[in-house]
């Protein structure tokens, strides 16, 4: 289809993507209603429901560093951890005292962009000393960064108090936006919209907006930097690309995309405490980007919805079902919904190894691994510059 | 009138006891076909990636167009004016053709990510350049039927092809192509050849390492010959083909 | 008592043990490059085991003494984790291998889900006992104290590792497993059964992780569930640190882990005039891991692995 798009054909396909699109968009809408009306714990459903859009922001994040850059981040729950962080110190009076009181509780979209700031800036910090690395290397050092900045959080109540420790920071208040507090039911034409729905629409609004910025970039000369040095590194530098500063954007751009998820997290959970932030966590964002297909935003929002929610899906479902066959509890359901969820990982890749919803480019890629002639260049090119410096 | 565009001097490169490079002075000048001849394992590569940024030499100067460009990375290179092809053909195998070219046109663009986001009218404007300029490069090299295809999936000529548009999508004034005919037949060689001098004709200069002597006999405007990490001869193909030393290089013995 | 003294003892046990780990982590990465994350999990279930092993003999009272009870253990729990390990690979490696390179990833992270919560299920939640069998003599050498447990540990390691490099070194499957590292195409072409060289590779790594399973349930007095996933880690930024693919790489970065973390915890709080305690000794290991790899990209005794992104 490269030179002859049938015009009819293009209208069609517009009037097509419009309509799914406007399907999509009345169904996010009547979620929380739909929700509340088919379950009896509508709630707990809408709150896994926001906490599927935080995912998807995130994984969204980890994809222009994994999925575009093609560097392997294992520590990305840092920069969610940051952005919460930020947003919990500078909204609780935790730390009221110390903090400037023009810079306490900022408007929403100020505190959205620092802690996008501040989450980029770590970003920066820790992607930078790991430039030279590569592979696996560049893993287990991400990895070890995500740990240092737990382990800091968890430790930080002394000499100085300010992460409280293990406890984390509480009382974080809900946020402000436009005068309303999102903390309280809104009454709007006679419907009572409460903290858990009001929060719904605003965490899906920022998920759109974190949606559009990725498709934006990815379709541009920065993005294509990206692919490219993914693709390969050494030809992207000889096209003229510096592969350190559009690296390092790289991990500024993801962690920005991290610290605002997080910041939304910090506000909506109304605390925040270090074992949110687990290594575990890092890994099932990069899970939610593999099994989706990265590299590919819609694969990747799909892998997020995928992995956030069937844990919660089998939650409800196994005890019912175990006690519908066997008539009694016979294993701890905890255990056996993980079990199934790890089964699911497993199963999912062996049959589509390029993930749920792979690009087309991804779904070409299944070619031998065995090592290339430029790749084999690409090790003495490596060779010989680490020899020089 | 000639005018030197590219000079280097005292060239040292050293790989651990390995001194695959010593003392190479040479100069290109501007509008030429500078061929670059040697025996395996005489130092073509580490020169060629001397000249692009990709090795960083011991010691030696190395001026491009007034520009100091001793030791400097390869994108600055890029900058200065120098783009390359590979020996072993290096794309962007999983961008398509036009994408190829697109990221070649990187250092001579500007849009950051706030101009991605947003998209304000320049930014916009430096796209659809970017774009249009991609198509005609395409068409330029003869592959403009190709755009969308995935650079993997081209046919081996028209990957070389690729890889020179996306060279010239830098805006160089030095072309320098590694090997371009490597693996082809007589015919694709000839367009090749065609292409090449199409390119010159254009105001770009040439440097070229190839293996096919009769290719560079009929093509270079001036070649110089690497043996053992020196240079032994430089200057019209006539001249170098018939020096003693290259023979000898080449064939092990001394000419009778 | 000499305090450095006793932490370098101290870390050179533990040490030790992430050692023997990583040279399963370090083995299967040379060979398939791929980070076998269900590694640390098969380290758990060898100490799972042997723990159920050594507690079924007690309870229908055999008459053994303590190693003698541990041996038996242990010749149950060898088998079991080369059995896991041969069928890890079989199942979620082994089809993945033309895949992206992340995919094998992911199917580890599953394997390694579905064996922490199949251990929770037979095991249940709670820390898991190591049944006192074993002599709690104490030896003193120049003001500081090591059990003869710990003398055990770090003799068995040296012998095992002895072991291995006999194995890699001088045998002849040695030779086809470094040969399959090198390049598993041309080592297929020269009559090399490259699969039964990866299974073998599992089989051999599962082998020393359960006794490094053990040993550090013996050594800490408990076994748990979730055991395998720290451990597993520490012994993984071993191998990287020593250089991955590298056997002498995975012994060095094991033993520097362990007695820099041993001297982290005894000291930090000191050196730092109490500003961070010994709770920070676990991003030690961490700073270590990033200044070693800032320095030298490849590790301690890396030689250059070829990328395959």
């Amino acid at each position: 289809m490269t030179s002859t798009i049938n015009s009819a054909e293009f209208r069609a396909n517009n009037l097509k993507t419009t309509l799914v699109l406007g399907v999509i968009a009345v169904v996010l809408a009547i979620l929380p209603w739909a929700l509340g009306h088919f379950f009896e714990s509508g709630n707990s459903w809408l709150r896994a429901v926001d906490f599927a859009l935080l995912y998807i922001m995130l994984a969204l994040g980890l994809n222009i560093v994994v999925g575009y850059a093609g560097l392997l981040d294992l520590g990305y729950i840092a920069f969610y951890a940051v952005g919460a962080y930020t947003f919990a110190l500078l909204n609780s009076p935790h730390l009221q005292a110390v903090i400037p009181e023009w810079l306490f509780q900022p408007n929403f979209f100020v505190m959205m962009l620092i802690a996008a700031f501040v989450a980029g800036v770590f970003g920066v910090l820790l992607g930078s000393p790991t430039l030279k690395l590569r592979g696996d290397y560049l893993a287990i050092v991400t990895l070890g960064f995500g740990e240092i900045i737990r382990i800091f959080m968890n430790n930080l109540d002394r000499p100085i108090n300010i992460t409280n420790g293990p406890q984390g920071i509480n009382n974080i208040p809900a946020v402000q936006f436009a005068g309303y507090d999102l903390g309280r039911p809104i009454e709007f034409l006679g419907v009572s919209f409460e903290k858990i729905h009001l929060y719904y629409y605003l965490i899906l609004a920022m998920c759109f907006f974190i949606i559009f910025v990725s498709m934006r970039l990815q379709r541009s000369r920065i993005g294509r930097a990206w692919v490219a040095i993914r693709e390969d590194e050494i030809a992207a530098n000889a096209m003229g690309i510096n592969t350190r500063n559009v690296k390092l954007l790289a991990f500024a751009m993801g962690a920005s995309f991290g610290g605002v998820a997080g910041a939304l997290f910090a506000s909506f959970q109304g605390f925040v405490s270090p074992e949110s932030f687990t290594l575990m966590e890092s890994i099932m964002v990069l899970a939610m980007v593999v099994l989706g297909g990265m590299g590919n935003i819609p694969g990747v929002i799909l892998g997020a919805v995928i992995v956030s929610i069937t844990p919660e899906i089998l939650r409800d479902v196994i005890n019912p079902l175990q006690q519908a066959l066997v008539g009694r509890k016979v294993v701890d359901p905890e255990n056996l919904r993980m079990l199934i969820f790890g089964l699911a990982m497993i199963v999912i890749m062996l049959v589509r190894p390029a993930g749920l919803w792979p690009s087309k480019q991804r779904r070409a890629e299944l070619a031998p691994k065995t090592k290339t002639i430029s790749q084999q260049e690409n090790d003495s090119l490596q060779d010989a510059e680490r020899n020089h410096d | 009138m000639t005018e030197v565009l590219l000079s280097i001097s005292g060239i040292n490169k050293r790989f651990g006891g390995l001194h695959a490079l010593s003392g190479v002075a040479l100069s290109i000048n501007k509008g030429e076909i500078y061929g670059l001849i040697g025996p395996n394992g005489a130092g073509k590569t580490t020169l060629f990636n001397v000249l692009t940024g990709l090795y960083q030499p011991d010691e030696g100067q190395f001026t491009f167009n007034g520009k100091d460009l001793f030791r400097k990375k390869p994108n600055v290179v890029v900058e200065a004016g120098i783009a390359r092809t590979f020996q072993n053909i290096r794309l962007f195998a999983n961008m398509t053709a036009l994408e190829n070219v697109m990221v070649g046109q990187h250092v001579r663009t500007h849009t950051g990510v706030i101009g991605a986001v947003f998209r304000p009218p320049k930014a916009r404007a430096e796209e659809a350049a970017i774009t249009l300029k991609a198509e005609t490069l395409l068409a330029y090299v003869g592959i403009a039927d190709r755009a969308e295809e995935l650079a993997r999936n081209l046919s081996y000529g028209d990957q070389r092809r690729l890889e020179i548009a996306r060279a010239l999508a830098t805006n160089p004034q030095l072309l320098a192509l590694d090997e371009p005919a490597a693996g082809m037949n007589p015919k694709e060689t000839d367009d090749l050849k065609k292409l090449m001098e199409k390119i010159r004709d254009d105001g770009v200069t040439i440097l070229l390492i190839e293996h096919d002597v009769k290719l560079m006999m009929g093509l270079c405007d001036r070649i110089a010959v690497l043996d053992y990490g020196k240079k032994i001869a430089e200057g019209i193909p006539e001249l170098v083909k018939n020096d003693p030393k290259v023979i000898e290089a080449y064939l092990g013995v001394a000419p009778e | 008592m000499d305090i450095f003294l006793q932490q370098i003892i101290n870390g050179l046990v533990i040490g030790s043990i992430y050692a023997l780990i990583a040279l399963g982590y370090t083995m299967v990465y040379g060979i398939m490059q791929l980070i076998n994350f269900a590694h640390g999990e098969v380290v758990m279930i060898g100490a799972m085991v042997t723990i159920t092993c050594i507690n079924f003999l007690l309870g229908h009272h055999f008459n053994l003494s303590g190693p003698a009870l541990l041996l038996v253990g242990l010749l149950m729990a060898i088998p079991v984790s080369m059995v896991l390990g041969y069928t890890i690979e079989k199942v979620a490696y082994r089809p993945l291998r033309r895949a992206p390179r992340l995919a094998p990833l992911i199917t580890a992270i599953g394997v390694s889900i579905v064996l922490q919560q199949l251990a929770m299920l037979i095991w249940g939640r709670n820390y898991r006992p190591f049944p006192a069998i074993l002599p709690t003599e104490v030896y003193s050498i120049g003001g500081a104290s090591i059990t003869q447990v710990q003398v055990a540990i770090v003799v068995l390691t040296l012998l095992l590792m002895a072991g291995m490099y006999f194995l890699i070194e001088k045998t002849k499957m040695g030779r086809a497993m470094r040969a399959t590292a090198q390049n598993p195409e041309v080592a297929k072409l020269m009559g090399v059964n490259v699969n039964h060289i990866i299974s073998m590779t599992f089989v051999i790594g599962s082998a020393l992780g359960a006794m490094a399973g053990v040993m550090v349930a013996a050594n800490y007095d408990q076994a748990h569930a979730y055991m395998g996933f720290m451990i597993g880690l520490k012994a993984f930024t071993a191998a990287v640190l020593g250089g991955i693919g590298n056997l002498g790489g995975a012994v060095l970065g094991g033993l520097l882990l362990g007695v820099i973390e041993s001297l982290g915890a005894g000291y930090l709080g000191d050196l730092t005039g109490g500003v961070l305690g010994s709770n920070y000794k676990d991003i030690l290991a961490f700073v270590v891991l990033i200044l070693v790899l800032v320095f030298r990209p490849s590790g301690l005794m890396g030689e250059r692995v070829a990328e395959r992104a």
